[in-house]
């Protein structure tokens, strides 16, 4: 299918000398001059020199050219020189292809010149043969607005939505209790400043309430998400309050009345509160709301009580849950977390002992508007604790239960409780049980200072286990003090669980909604550790708070920030960009089976009349649901299936009797560059190695890679990133090792040595591992010899 | 992998020693650990730091493979075995072999003593 009337202009460099004391530069071009569709090959000491560029604009008119070949440096460095180059000839930048000769070349086989020269005009052929198959590619637009949704209103949510909403956009804040404010609003004071944490949350709340640019949906999920970056379609699900709010006053009358007692969420159970009722005294809208599942009337038909004392005849019994279709333009997750529960670990028996809590319900045992007016009791008796333990890492840096993390924020909650139990009564003995005492924030080692100084008693070792006494329902703790190599068993009144962070619930069924990846941990998984740590791989989808991870309020509110940063970078582009390389469906060939759909890790296929159909603005081009269509009617563009084949045929075209060859598919992110670093880092390696470049090998086939073993390979390197390292989805290396498992399979029936197939994982900095591998290869594959004539004859493709 | 007595011990048991991050929950939860010279988590950061003389210890002999260790380990390293994995070492080089025909009254042990200590003391 080539297009007829090729014409490729080949222009060698010299590099000043880094590519032409090694590789036989004359003898490049002149092969070059001889490949078919070349019309003008030339050399040049310096190709991205102006000299070198003017000379080629001048080729272009002079020879009507339409392709261009650069053999040089990596793409890494000149690629988009190149390509701006193209753009000034007015040849589309597509039309163009590089061949390594210094990073995969000079630099790597400077102690073999003879197979350096050779491997450059392999090279050289391959980008010949590849480029007469490049068709124009454009680079589209479309416009974006600034409408953002922001999923939960906890502190991350809530300052992620001022930020926006300051800025000009508008904003749709969906939280699925009755009230924003998350779990801060459920904490006494907070470390190290010991502020109260409902005097510094309750103004943002305000705030949000009284925003002109933020619609609050309290009491709401979000549904289904369907579209993409600049035109999300979202269902919000807002459920009944039975209470209309713009008629509540929030006068409490009906509360007082009502006669259903239901344990309160907000305080952990430590009370009860009615089942009509405002979660708490700072709630955000402060109005009340029926419990349907506790709340007589709905349950059982009979009371209503509230609706007869109402004065402002504000409870509606006919409430249903609306739904509301909103479309935005980006989407921040900010649903964070839930408190470990440590009933799985039944040497603390908690839910057992009664006088065995956990921390999240201290926070409001110590609160002067809590549940006991800020006494802290055992809860078998009633009477003021007066020694109280603290164990730590409750649910953290425990593989036993799965959860081999830190929870980042236990150490200094817990030394916060202690100082609060010593300043309620100095008297007091406050043990905190630790297996290291992280301190790693602004101020937190000073903090940790005041508590010691305070008298608290920090014991190292890890609680083994906890007994009740079943008279005095004391709790006994036996640990070791690993300093001092003794045991403790010690008796006290309450005893606190410093207990982990789990990822809050649904966050799995988000994911799937939205697309998103998780982490082992359950966490949303960021699209770089270091780079990008509030975006996710779908555009226009960001993460933070403790929905990415455990966190303090300091690192959640930096984080919410910068996730609003993220989001309003690419609102103020005023369009979104769309890269052209993107998989596409050849339509006369495609059943609509619907394999692929599943297949792709963002969501990107939908099947419309029978056809699959790619949204080019979600699909980046990974090419996980190629291996996977049965009638090969789904490919990548700019490197589709036949480019591929006709660059491996041309890597081996010019193989001798009994030589042997490995072609190598380097992955564009990760192995690519480590091959580069091979060559800067002047590594040297065989130069038996051919190299194609593919922007992910989950893009290859079964059928590509036994195309190299059919036209004469004798062994094919695979490399491609460690889970993290790539710029797509984690699910790709399922994707790839579910290749090279068919692959292999197919190989052993047609009776190769399935170890002729090699897959790495490289990280960009392996180059020595790169090498290593590569050469371990070339080695198996010449002791194993050529596969014989007939062994590739019987290889169909 | 390792070296001196942490590969010897990965080795016979494929345990990793060095995942050990001293927190003492095996201790807290030997039922025997008064009875010890040597509270189990020292024995692993001996093994960890090469020093012999842990090859000494009443310890290794005092552990009843109870499993307490192992089954509450947060880093899930199977101290019990490891343990056994020392009786082992000094018992191939022909130290602290019992023979039970020599045991007095062995006769009057209860039966689950002597199977116990058949397998603690032989491997």
């Amino acid at each position: 299918m080539e297009a007829s009337g090729v014409r490729i202009g080949v222009y060698v460099c010299h590099c000043g000398g880094n590519i032409s004391n090694v590789v036989d530069v004359d003898k490049v071009r002149e092969f070059a001059e001889k490949l078919p569709g070349v019309v003008v090959a030339k050399d040049h000491e310096h190709m991205c020199s102006e000299a070198a560029q003017k000379m080629i604009i001048e080729d272009v008119k002079k020879h009507n050219l339409n392709r261009i070949v650069i053999a040089a440096c990596s793409p890494k460095f000149h690629e988009q020189t190149f390509m701006e180059l193209l753009r000034e000839t007015g040849l589309n930048p597509y039309c163009f292809e590089m061949a390594n000769i210094r990073e995969h070349c000079s630099w790597v086989h400077s102690n073999d010149p003879e197979g350096a020269t050779k491997k450059a005009m392999d090279q050289v052929a391959a980008a010949v043969a590849k480029v007469r198959l490049n068709k124009p590619l454009e680079i589209r637009e479309y416009p974006i607005g600034n409408r953002v949704l922001v999923i939960g209103g906890g502190i991350a949510g809530i300052q992620a939505s001022l930020d926006l909403a300051d800025s000009g956009c508008k904003v749709y804040l969906v939280e699925r209790q009755p009230t924003i404010g998350g779990r801060m609003a459920q904490l006494s004071y907070t470390f190290p400043t010991d502020d109260c944490s409902l005097c510094i949350l309750s103004p943002k709340m305000a705030a949000v309430y009284n925003h002109p640019n933020i619609t609050l949906l309290t009491y709401s999920e979000v549904e289904s998400v369907e579209g993409h970056v600049g035109n999300f379609k979202v269902t919000v699900n807002i459920k009944p309050r039975y209470v209309d709010p713009n008629k509540c006053v929030a006068c409490g009358l009906c509360a007082e009345k009502c006669p259903v007692k239901v344990p309160d969420e907000f305080n952990y159970g430590l009370r009860t509160r009615k089942a009509i009722y405002v979660p708490h005294e700072m709630a955000v809208p402060y109005k009340y709301l029926i419990d349907a599942e506790h709340c007589l009337y709905l349950t059982k038909g009979v009371c209503r009580v509230c609706e007869k004392i109402c004065p402002q005849h504000a409870i509606n019994f006919e409430d249903k849950s609306k739904k509301m279709t909103i479309t935005v333009d980006a989407i921040i997750v900010a649903t964070g977390y839930d408190p470990f529960d440590p009933a799985v670990l039944e040497q603390y028996g908690y839910g057992k002992y009664a006088n065995v809590i956990i921390a999240p319900q201290l926070e409001r045992l110590v609160m002067p508007t809590g549940p006991t007016g800020g006494k802290v009791i055992r809860l078998s008796d009633g009477k003021i604790a007066r020694r109280i333990a603290f164990i730590q890492c409750v649910g953290s840096r425990d593989k036993t239960i799965n959860r081999p993390g830190c929870s980042r924020i236990c150490c200094m909650y817990a030394v916060k409780q202690a100082m609060i139990l010593k300043r309620q009564d100095i008297t007091r003995d406050v043990y905190i049980f630790y297996i290291d005492l992280r301190a790693f924030g602004k101020g937190f080692e000073e903090y940790y200072m005041r508590a010691q100084e305070m008298g608290v008693q920090f014991i190292r070792g890890r609680v083994a286990e906890l007994v009740e006494d079943p008279i005095t329902k004391n709790i006994i703790v036996r640990a070791e003090d690993t300093l001092t190599g003794r045991m403790i068993e010690m008796e006290f009144d309450l005893v606190v669980l410093s207990v982990g962070l789990v990822p809050s619930a649904g966050t799995d069924e988000l994911a799937k909604m939205l697309k998103i990846a998780t982490g082992p941990d359950g966490f949303f998984l960021e699209a770089h550790p270091k780079y990008r740590p509030v975006d996710t791989l779908r555009e226009g989808i960001f993460i933070c708070g403790c929905a990415q991870g455990p966190k303090d309020i300091a690192d959640t509110v930096a984080q919410a920030s910068a996730a609003a940063g993220r989001a309003l970078r690419l609102i103020s582009q005023g369009r979104i960009v769309i890269e052209p390389i993107k998989a596409y469906v050849i339509e006369e060939l495609c059943d609509g089976c619907g394999k692929c759909i599943d297949k792709c890790p963002l969501g990107a296929i939908t099947i419309e009349n029978k056809i699959a159909r790619v949204n080019e603005a979600i699909c980046n081009g990974c090419g996980s649901c190629i291996p996977y269509c049965p009638r090969n009617a789904i490919d990548l563009k700019h490197y589709t299936e036949e480019q591929l084949i006709e660059e491996i045929k041309a890597l081996l075209a010019s193989k001798e009797e009994g030589e042997v060859r490995v072609i190598a598919f380097f992955d564009d992110s990760c192995t690519y560059r480590a091959a580069d670093l091979a060559g800067t880092s002047r590594l040297t390696y065989t130069s038996k190695v051919r190299v194609v470049r593919i922007p992910s090998s989950s893009r290859l086939t079964p059928r590509i890679i036994l195309s190299a073993f059919k036209y004469g390979a004798d062994g094919v390197f695979i490399g491609d990133c460690l889970p993290g390292g790539s710029p797509y989805h984690p699910r790709v290396l399922d994707v790839i090792n579910d290749l090279i498992r068919k692959t292999r399979t197919l190989m052993r029936r047609y009776r190769i040595d399935a170890r002729r197939l090699r897959f790495d994982t490289i990280a960009v900095d392996t180059a020595e591992r790169l090498a290593k591998d590569l050469d371990e290869l070339v080695v198996l594959v010449e002791r194993l010899g050529p596969l014989k004539p007939e062994d590739r004859d019987r290889i169909k493709v | 992998m390792f070296k001196g007595l942490a590969q010897k011990v990965y080795e016979l048991t494929n345990e990793n020693v060095y995942l050990c991050h001293q927190c003492g929950t095996c201790s807290g939860s030997c039922p025997l650990v008064n009875l010890m010279d040597i509270p189990p988590n020292q024995v692993i950061r001996m093994i960890q730091l090469n020093m012999l003389d842990v090859l000494n210890a009443k310890t290794i002999w005092i552990c009843a493979s109870c499993y307490n260790c192992t089954v509450r380990c947060p880093r899930e390293i199977d101290i019990a075995r490891v343990i056994n994995a020392l009786r082992n070492i000094k018992m191939r080089k022909g130290e602290a072999v019992v023979d039970l025909r020599r045991v007095p009254q062995v006769g009057e042990l209860p039966q689950l003593a002597l199977v116990a200590a058949s397998r603690k003391l032989m491997g």
